[in-house]
């Protein structure tokens, strides 16, 4: 899950202080720099203590062949476990299911919920139900969420092969139509999220823009490529990076709908298997360390290439 | 009069809005009332209702457990990050200190971090430190991992509020402690909550540290049991028992979002909203 809000702003407190005389001013600003620094260090530990120290943990331990099923085996094998990794065409196969799976997820749910957003902005009757309506998937237990569309493709228990009269089509056992299922679930579940945001950008856009567009004769799909859609950048692109971000991380989905079987695999599965499930912990370290130097990768070239500027969300 | 036809049309779009969002729910509390071979009927609805299926899940020690460790993992949690969210947010909105937007920063990027690239170390050092398998075990990674959205949520609820009504509270007479109670705690109030609301889903949504930093009933929370269900071979059916209990998680869900639909999209979109 991941949200997006303003940044709040820097440097506000400092104001009044700086009125006053210089030497009241630097004890002052002392005072206040030891509690700003009292009062953020036990959320900075917090954060810190199961991510930092972890993660330089993994990187250790991506360095040694070690199962920790079998702890005085453990020897330094320096890159090797990257090597093993990258050369091995499982690595490959569950990389490109989750760009595949990510790719789909987010165009489409960019599309539906540009849709949705437009919607909860014009509507008049029934606003409130509508907003209320669209947090219940968001809010909704990922796993229960993947239930809930397995049971309902599946071959006994469910009715959308005798709705859509598809006889017995399995759809678990064929990588395409699992995959088509997974991402169904995953679009189902996180549409809410990417439309509330886009909501947010769109009540941004001047209504004068859209008037005067209007009295210039554009017709509405002029208005909405050339006021609408531009005037909302900024909004459209945290969004796209979030729910990217979001999306590659697939795990849930996955585990429960297939376990990873008919080569659906993601990358956070596969990583849970090699750590978790199979307890090698020098090879799982090192898909770890890759995991995250990709999710690294996607986020830089992201505000790379879109200029997405983070702290223009709030708009200022 | 097209006026009204346009209202008509947003209206109708809404009822699909309306529609896309219930249809799974409903799906999966209709098959909850479902019973022997209407599990397997292929229809939408059962032929007969019964709630035989919550009676087995209720009897099942491996739900009752989990819904317990759930509930409690996820409340201390939820209470012990909004606390020092609130504290860093109080700072960051209000004070001048040198390291600001590198906390913020962290903030973010600890929001984007893959949580299942950090559960090998943490699956080996809970097991060194003795807290594999227990609550503890959960509640520190939940708190980490929901800190960043509380700072960023209640840091921006922060920032709008007029901090000079409390002096001028106090000008009109009111002691400081009446001034912080009856002025800024009702201004602060709606944002911690809606951290809270986002925090609690983060708690009890969670999978990936469920499934890997537990092993019995002792700390496992319920997304987690979910998924073990199958496995156990004292249920007939799984299917119908697994969403009985799925609507029986859902239910906090829906009524949290019932209650706090405000809250939750201001601070799911707080800052955006803002401009």
């Amino acid at each position: 899950m991941a949200t997006v809000t303003a940044q709040p702003e820097a440097g506000e407190g400092g104001r009044g202080a700086r009125a006053r005389s210089r030497a009241h001013l630097s004890e002052r600003a002392r005072d206040e720099q030891r509690l700003g620094w009292y009062l953020v260090a036990p959320a900075v530990i917090g954060m810190l203590a199961v991510t930092a120290y972890p993660l330089g943990r993994a990187v250790y331990l991506s360095l040694y062949n070690y199962r920790l099923t079998d702890p005085a085996a453990k020897e330094f094998v320096g890159l090797r476990n990257y090597g093993v990794v990258l050369t091995d065409s499982l690595w490959w196969q569950t990389v490109f299911t989750t760009v595949f799976i990510t790719v789909v997820t987010v165009l489409v749910e960019l599309v539906i919920g540009f849709a949705f957003a437009m919607v909860m902005y014009r509507i008049v009757f029934g606003r409130r139900t509508v907003r209320t309506a669209i947090l219940i998937p968001y809010g909704i237990i990922t796993v229960v969420a993947a239930y809930a569309w397995q049971y309902a493709f599946a071959l006994d228990s469910g009715f959308v092969n005798e709705w859509f009269n598809l006889g017995d089509k399995a759809w678990f056992s064929n990588r395409w139509s699992a995959l088509t299922v997974i991402i169904l679930a995953e679009v189902w579940k996180t549409t809410p999220f990417i439309s509330l945001l886009l909501l947010a950008g769109l009540v941004q856009v001047p209504e004068e823009l859209q008037e005067a567009a209007k009295v210039d004769g554009a017709t509405a799909w002029q208005r909405l490529w050339r006021v609408t859609v531009p005037n909302m950048k900024a909004a459209i692109m945290v969004a796209l990076l979030f729910r990217t971000l979001d999306a590659y991380r697939i795990f849930d989905t996955i585990f429960i709908m297939t376990g990873g079987a008919e080569k659906t695999e993601s990358v956070s599965f596969l990583t849970y298997r090699q750590t978790i499930v199979r307890t090698e912990l020098g090879l799982g370290s090192a898909v770890s360390v890759l995991l995250f130097l990709s999710v690294v990768l996607i986020a830089v070239g992201f505000i790379k290439a879109f200029r997405v500027d983070l702290s223009r969300v709030r708009g200022d | 009069m097209s006026r009204t036809r346009s209202k008509i049309g947003w209206a109708l779009a809404g009822v699909v809005i309306v529609a896309y969002t219930l249809l799974p729910v409903a799906w999966i509390v209709s098959l909850s009332f479902k019973q022997g071979d209407d599990i397997n009927n292929k229809k939408f609805l059962p032929t007969h209702w019964s709630l035989d299926n919550y009676r087995t899940v209720f009897d099942t020690n491996l739900f009752t457990s989990a819904l317990r460790n759930s509930i409690g993992i996820s409340l201390i949690a939820t209470t012990v990050s909004v606390v020092l969210a609130t504290f860093a947010a109080y700072a960051i909105a209000r004070l001048q200190f040198r390291g600001k937007r590198l906390v913020l920063t962290t903030a973010l990027a600890i929001a984007m971090f893959p949580t299942v690239a950090l559960v090998g170390p943490l699956f080996d050092m809970w097991r060194s430190l003795g807290i594999y398998d227990t609550w503890l075990g959960l509640i520190i990674p939940y708190l980490s991992f929901t800190l960043p959205l509380s700072i960023w949520v209640l840091s921006a609820f922060f920032r709008e509020i007029p901090w000079e009504m409390e002096q001028a509270a106090q000008v009109d007479g009111a002691t400081p402690w009446q001034a912080f109670r009856k002025v800024i705690v009702p201004l602060a109030a709606p944002g911690v909550f809606t951290a809270a609301i986002i925090t609690f889903f983060f708690a009890w949504n969670d999978f990936v540290f469920g499934i890997s930093l537990t092993a019995t009933n002792r700390a496992r929370p319920v997304p987690a049991a979910l998924a073990f269900f199958t496995g156990e071979s004292f249920f007939q059916q799984p299917t119908a028992a697994i969403s009985a209990a799925a609507v029986i998680v859902t239910i906090p869900v829906i009524v949290i979002v019932l209650i706090f639909q405000r809250q939750i999209v201001a601070g799911l979109t707080s800052g955006a909203v803002k401009g």
